[in-house]
């Protein structure tokens, strides 16, 4: 019964993707398809094993120089890359065929083996990859010991099968994350001079050995042999390392760099006038919100949510996001990103995010009712070497004029301070929160951070009606019912507030005028392939 | 004087040791667990945490730490950088960048200022000595980054006679505009030092004396007032030395500039002691031995200076 609904899932996928490509411009005809496009990064925190690159500095190389058995287009859809499907009707065991015809820049061809040991590698437990946990759900993973993921079963060169520990509808969607990439032979002789030198089959190749200097930068070219969804017009790209924003801007205002996709906070209100349409500010796959530990007092039960709910309609997000962040900030309607499919700003229960200071008044007085708060001062913890500041006094001052309490920053020096008290259920009140999506889906934004016993649920959050949704989302045979459970279990989280959602962060980029066709991607990386110069 | 300058050498070691000690303990000391930040909001699976704090030794007392530390770097070994690169790596790219950056800052600061300075000195009351004195005063009163964001916004983005910022293998050339903002702040001090001290010089007893004796005005001035006012700035520019090499944080930010400030500054933010210590233990044998360097170029400025056996 089920085999048709899963058929359409890869199908729908690809008339999306079939709709996206159809919309890029075509190159413009004085494009220089040797040109290199430059723009900017930061140094990789590990050498380039794509099992072990979680954050964005990484990441953003990973992505250029792997192509996966999907890649994701502007609007986050899955496209087929090594894949030619990935089919299940069951939504458990999952068989995945791979084209032909792929190679790696070392000649070597892409097979079911490039996949299945890569993702043995990450999964290992003594390999202690920061990735590991994506393979949780494949059967045979194991947290505490080295154990192989016997649920990956090589059939032939072009064929593999997953099996799955519980069934999840929308599973290939993650398929297009760093973490599952193939490998070479060759990177396991030597898995760290890989991690210096990686050999990929991705859009683009490192330009000889070496080609990453360290805190300098990293220069890619196009690989001849890359013939995906992701071919690129110019003729390779040089990821240059800031350590601040601020200088990044000042090369793209001088013209020593393309692309720059993070404008600093101190060019907000000039970009827009000095770049005019060769900038973009558009919602991205960050949410950021503020959390209450369910271990203070005041703040569980019934008492707990009357308070939670007056905080939160004590917030005045649109002032905030406007006069804080000058529009580069978008007020919060649910606990995704508006870039996600299946993102709702209609949710039931989501006035609860609307300033609304007269009904926070009446339900702060009601929750005193079952408990008064008496004079605690209300604090929100954050770390001080990120730039939040600004916010977290606009926030705790729109509290404390509304509900007339005592509200404060808590400022941490450093984020490892911040993420020892919140580990160690040691906060005094508040904390900010962020999450910012590995792939796009709403699973992502929600399992990590409020399942109970999540390894992100540090303030101790735990709703068996928010967790068997959760379930019923990620074992549902469409995506579409997926969606729906995901969307009823946000509003069990919009009654319950674990945490206080604020707003999603904008990309913000600009580029000179060298450059052409620059889209950013749901990920707020720039599509860099399709990007012309000259 | 070899005497002198062994003793100077020898006590290079409790100095080695009680720095690399106390550093090794505030980084240590900083609270957080170094490894949890490493993922930021994303944390990996406890296993993960848990192998990487044993292979960075961070699930082991303080004080075996800091041996095991000491250890490793009297054979050779430096240890590694949370994203596993070797640290003596990290210094030979660091290094080389921040020293030509304060060579150029030195040779800037000490050329410009001594001559401003004495100049200054000479015409004591005068325009030129005035305007000497506001422009150091300006300088020494704003900020090095707001020195650098003006330089740069300037002769970087709209002369365009400057990259805005330094590329990475930062030759020569590029770092003459970083070099200006970092030697700006020390230059207005020299000037003020050098005119101080010259306007002192011009009437003590040996100028009149060798004005007496019928000596030119150049020559008294060159080597009578000017290498006998020579002994606070070359005093200054000693310190001076250590702090361009390490302090140049805000200028390397503006700039960009990989060098030893920035290396460091990220590293005690991620709670790396072995970097932090690695750099600071060089640091250490800079600061001496300019200091040394300072204290035996007295004997040479003014013949009164000896040193004791």
């Amino acid at each position: 019964m089920g085999l048709s609904a899963l058929a359409l899932i890869s199908v729908s996928a690809l008339a999306l993707a079939g709709c996206a490509t159809s919309n890029d411009d075509a190159a413009a005809p004085d494009a220089d398809s040797s040109a290199i496009i430059s723009t900017n990064g930061s140094e990789p925190q590990n050498p380039l094993i794509p099992t072990n690159t979680t954050e964005t500095g990484g990441g953003k190389i990973t992505t250029s120089l792997f192509a996966g058995l999907v890649s994701y287009d502007a609007d986050g859809a899955i496209e087929n890359e090594v894949a030619k499907s990935i089919e299940s009707d069951d939504a458990t065991n999952w068989t995945v065929t791979l084209n032909d015809g792929w190679t790696f820049t070392n000649g070597e061809a892409v097979t079911s083996s490039s996949f299945v040991d890569a993702w043995n590698y990450g999964a290992l437990y003594s390999n202690a990859q920061g990735a590991s946990y994506f393979f949780d759900d494949i059967a045979g993973f194991s947290y505490d010991a080295d154990s192989e993921l016997t649920g990956l079963k090589v059939v032939d060169d072009t064929t593999f099968t997953v099996e799955l520990s519980s069934p999840e509808a929308d599973w290939p969607l993650r398929l297009g994350y760093t973490a599952f990439m193939p490998l070479p032979s060759v990177a396991f002789e030597d898995m760290a001079a890989y991690g210096e030198n990686p050999i990929g089959n991705g859009p683009y190749m490192l330009a000889e050995e070496g080609a990453w200097v360290h805190d300098e930068g990293i220069n890619l070219i196009t690989n001849p042999d890359y013939d995906g969804v992701r071919k690129p017009v110019n003729g390779g790209l040089d990821i240059i390392f800031y350590a601040t924003q601020d200088a990044a801007y000042a090369d793209v205002q001088g013209g020593n760099l393309d692309v720059l996709d993070a404008v600093p906070d101190s060019a907000f209100e000039t970009y827009a006038d000095e770049f005019g349409d060769r900038s973009v500010n558009q919602p991205a796959a960050i949410f950021q919100a503020f959390n209450m530990p369910y271990y203070l007092e005041h703040w569980s039960g019934e008492e707990g949510e009357l308070r939670r709910a007056a905080i939160s309609m004590s917030i005045d997000r649109a002032e905030i996001t406007d006069v804080i962040f000058q529009g580069t900030r978008t007020p919060a309607t649910d606990f995704t990103s508006p870039v996600i499919d299946g993102y709702s700003d209609a949710l039931e229960g989501s006035d609860v995010l609307e300033f609304n200071p007269d009904e926070a008044v009446k339900l702060w007085a009601e929750a005193d009712a079952i408990a008064p708060y008496g004079d605690t001062t209300f604090d929100i913890a954050y770390n001080s070497d990120g730039g939040h500041q600004a916010w977290v006094d606009a926030v705790t001052n729109s509290i404390k004029n509304t509900l007339g309490i005592d509200a404060v920053g808590k400022p941490y020096p450093t984020f490892a301070a911040a993420l020892d008290d919140r580990s160690n259920e040691k906060l005094t009140g508040a904390t900010r929160a962020g999450w910012q999506a590995d792939y796009p889906s709403l699973y992502n934004f929600l399992a990590p951070l409020y399942k109970t016993g999540a390894g992100s649920n540090y303030e101790g959050y735990s709703s068996t009606e928010f967790d068997t949704l959760l379930e019923e989302g990620a074992a549902a045979e469409t995506v579409e019912d997926a969606t729906a459970k995901y969307q009823e279990a946000q509003e069990v989280l919009l009654k319950d507030l674990p945490t206080i959602p604020l707003w999603y962060s904008n990309v913000v980029g600009v580029w000179s005028e060298s450059v052409n066709d620059v889209v950013f991607g749901w990920d707020s990386v720039p599509l860099y392939f399709q990007i012309t110069k000259g | 004087m070899l005497w002198y300058t062994g003793r100077r050498l020898l006590q290079m070691i409790p100095v080695f040791f009680g720095a690399t000690f106390l550093i090794y303990f505030m980084v240590f000391s900083l609270p957080g667990d170094p490894i949890a930040a490493l993922f930021g909001d994303r944390q990996p699976s406890p296993a993960v945490i848990e192998q990487l704090r044993a292979q960075y030794n961070l699930d082991k007392p303080f004080i075996v730490q800091y041996l095991i530390y000491i250890g490793n770097f009297f054979q050779g070994d430096l240890g590694t950088t949370y994203s596993g690169r070797a640290v003596s790596d990290v210094m030979a790219a660091a290094f080389p960048i921040t020293f030509r950056l304060a060579m150029l800052a030195l040779a800037f600061e000490a050329f410009f200022g001594i001559i401003v300075g004495l100049v200054a000195g000479l015409r004591k009351g005068k325009l030129f000595d005035a305007s000497a004195l506001v422009v150091s005063l300006l300088l020494i009163s704003v900020p090095t980054f707001v020195v650098g964001f003006v330089l740069r916004l300037v002769f970087g983005v709209q002369l365009g006679w400057f990259r805005t910022t330094v590329s990475g293998a930062a030759p020569w050339g590029e770092l003459v505009l970083p070099a200006i903002v970092l030697a700006s702040v020390s230059f207005a001090y020299i000037v003020r030092l050098t005119r101080a001290s010259v306007a002192d010089n011009l009437n003590a007893d040996f100028v009149r004396t060798a004005t007496a004796k019928g000596l030119s005005r150049r020559r008294v001035v060159t080597v009578h007032v000017l290498r006998n006012s020579l002994v606070p700035v070359v005093t200054f520019l000693g310190v001076d030395l250590g702090s361009l090499m390490v302090g140049a944080i805000v200028t390397e930010g503006i700039f960009n500039i990989n060098g030893v400030g920035g290396t460091v500054f990220k590293a005690i933010k991620l709670g790396e002691s072995s970097t932090v210590v690695s750099f600071i233990a060089v640091m250490v044998v800079i600061f001496v031995v300019a200091n040394l360097l300072v204290d035996l170029l007295y004997a040479a400025l003014d013949p009164r200076i000896r040193y004791a056996k």
